[in-house]
């Protein structure tokens, strides 16, 4: 079974996302999609100044098995993407939640937000093979 | 659902991710492929090959009978228990599939072919079989494990029943021996060393956990494609079909054209080779980020081709491949990754053999 901590916001495309204290959101891939993913090899982050609309493909997560991208489900700037991964992809692995966070953005506060759904939703969307 | 092997249930209570491969439910990992992958490199790791299909032939006939159906000559098979590689060819020189044919006696030789191409293969050999008077029988009563890896035959010889354990312990290489209902052949799929043991279906489960009880990891089909394709070996369905002949396969070593033999597709390669072999297989390497995938486009001064099997080799931490490339094509070409072209270079494989590094990086 996969984690899904119950603090966090998801999309059905397996982004999670986390409201940081001074307003920015952090996204990163969820451990359903890691786990789907297998071994992740290389990951190509965004770079910080980046303006990104919502459902923008904002990032690259390449496993031994496919390459998939990461849609940034707000609207904003990138602020950073997480350094640790082009030399450490598999932080993802290890620690979807944590350490393997992809992107933080300050959203823009227009062009909308994707609907995203709570742990208990994501969880059914999983169960119902999303 | 698909057809499920003897060991269906031990895989999924390990935990094994399942999937469909030509038609079987097949274990894909148990969790980190690259450990897998490394586990056989470094030491000793197992693969359920129950869905490949083991086919004995008997008969007086049975050399004539290969030697007129396989590309490559079973006449080179002289010591009972020496196996060999071939394909099996269309009239057209397409490739049906690819085998390992092992010579037994002069009344009986064994084949282990593909899980996709099984039935086609059957239909086929009986085809000829019949003329000829030799019986086709497909094993499907016998299940299949391969052990490979540098610490693979020493840890699965201890296991066998003790009949087969001195003779195992002295096979060759492509060598397989007979013993009772259990065969144990020196072949893989891999680049490593090792064994594969065909073995009645209801023992293959106690085998299983007592290779598991000695450290060999269980592997799945993920590792078996990247250490596969690390040792420069075809995938059949990828690297080639019946569309495509050996010559265009990277296969050319595995074709024996001269003398009087005739063998089904020998009139087609003769002339190919007469005429110049228009398009090769080769390896790729890629020299930057990225994963090679199966049909990704490339880019070469000589002309355009494809990717037929790639992916990111554990051992030399990058993305290597096999392509298909006008036969012209040298030095460095491009590949189109998601819409990005990147440089990658022509290699020969093997990349990887006997857990070293073959090619410059």
């Amino acid at each position: 079974m996969s984690q899904i901590p119950a603090d966090l916001r998801y999309t059905k495309s397996h982004e999670w996302l986390r409201t940081l204290p001074d307003g920015s959101v952090e996204i990163g891939i969820t451990d359903h999609a890691q786990q789907s993913l297998g071994d992740l090899v290389f990951v190509e982050v965004p770079e910080a100044g980046r303006r990104l609309a919502t459902g923008d493909a904002c990032a690259v997560v390449e496993s031994v098995k496919a390459a998939s991208d990461v849609y940034s489900p707000v609207a904003g700037e990138v602020t950073a993407g997480n350094p640790q991964l082009t030399s450490q992809p598999d932080l993802i692995n290890r620690d979807p939640y944590g350490e393997g966070w992809i992107l933080r953005l300050k959203p823009s506060g227009s062009g909308g937000a994707a609907e995203t759904l709570d742990a208990a939703a994501y969880e059914a969307a999983i169960a119902a093979g999303g | 659902m698909g057809r499920r092997t003897p060991l269906h249930d031990l895989h999924v209570d390990a935990g094994a991710r399942m999937v469909d491969f030509g038609g079987w439910d097949m274990p894909v990992g148990y969790g980190s492929q690259i450990e897998e992958h490394h586990a056989v490199r470094r030491d000793a790791g197992m693969f359920d090959v129950s869905h490949m299909c083991t086919v004995d032939l008997r008969g007086a006939g049975v050399r004539p009978l290969l030697q007129r159906l396989l590309a490559n000559d079973v006449g080179r098979l002289t010591v009972p228990g020496k196996a060999l590689y071939s394909c099996m060819l269309r009239p057209d020189g397409g490739v049906i599939d690819d085998l390992i044919a092992c010579y037994l006696d002069e009344k009986w030789f064994r084949l282990v072919v593909n899980a996709g191409t099984a039935d086609k293969d059957l239909a086929w050999i009986k085809e000829y079989a019949k003329q000829i008077g030799v019986a086709v029988v497909p094993r499907r009563d016998l299940a299949m494990i391969a052990v490979q890896g540098p610490n693979a035959r020493p840890k699965a010889t201890a296991l066998l029943p003790e009949p087969a354990r001195a003779g195992a312990a002295k096979l060759g290489v492509f060598f397989g021996a007979a013993f009772d209902e259990w065969f144990v052949s020196r072949t893989g799929y891999t680049g490593e060393d090792g064994f594969e043991v065909a073995l009645p279906s209801e023992s293959a489960a106690q085998f299983w956990q007592a290779l598991a009880g000695a450290g060999v990891r269980p592997c799945g089909l993920g590792a078996r494609d990247t250490l596969r394709l690390e040792a420069g070996m075809n995938l059949y369905g990828n690297d080639m079909d019946e569309t495509v002949t050996p010559l265009e396969s990277g296969l050319a070593w595995t074709v024996v054209l001269d003398g009087n033999r005739d063998f089904v597709g020998k009139e087609a390669l003769t002339k190919q080779r007469a005429a110049g072999v228009a398009r090769k297989l080769t390896g790729l390497l890629l020299l930057e980020r990225g994963v090679l995938r199966q049909h990704q486009q490339a880019y070469s001064p000589a002309g355009e081709g494809e990717v037929t099997s790639g992916t990111f080799s554990p051992t030399l931490e990058r993305s290597i491949g096999l392509g298909r490339l006008p036969a012209a094509a040298e030095g460095t070409l491009e590949v189109d990754i998601r819409g990005k072209r990147v440089p990658a270079r022509l290699v020969r494989p093997p990349f990887v053999r006997n857990g070293k590094a073959k090619i410059d990086l």
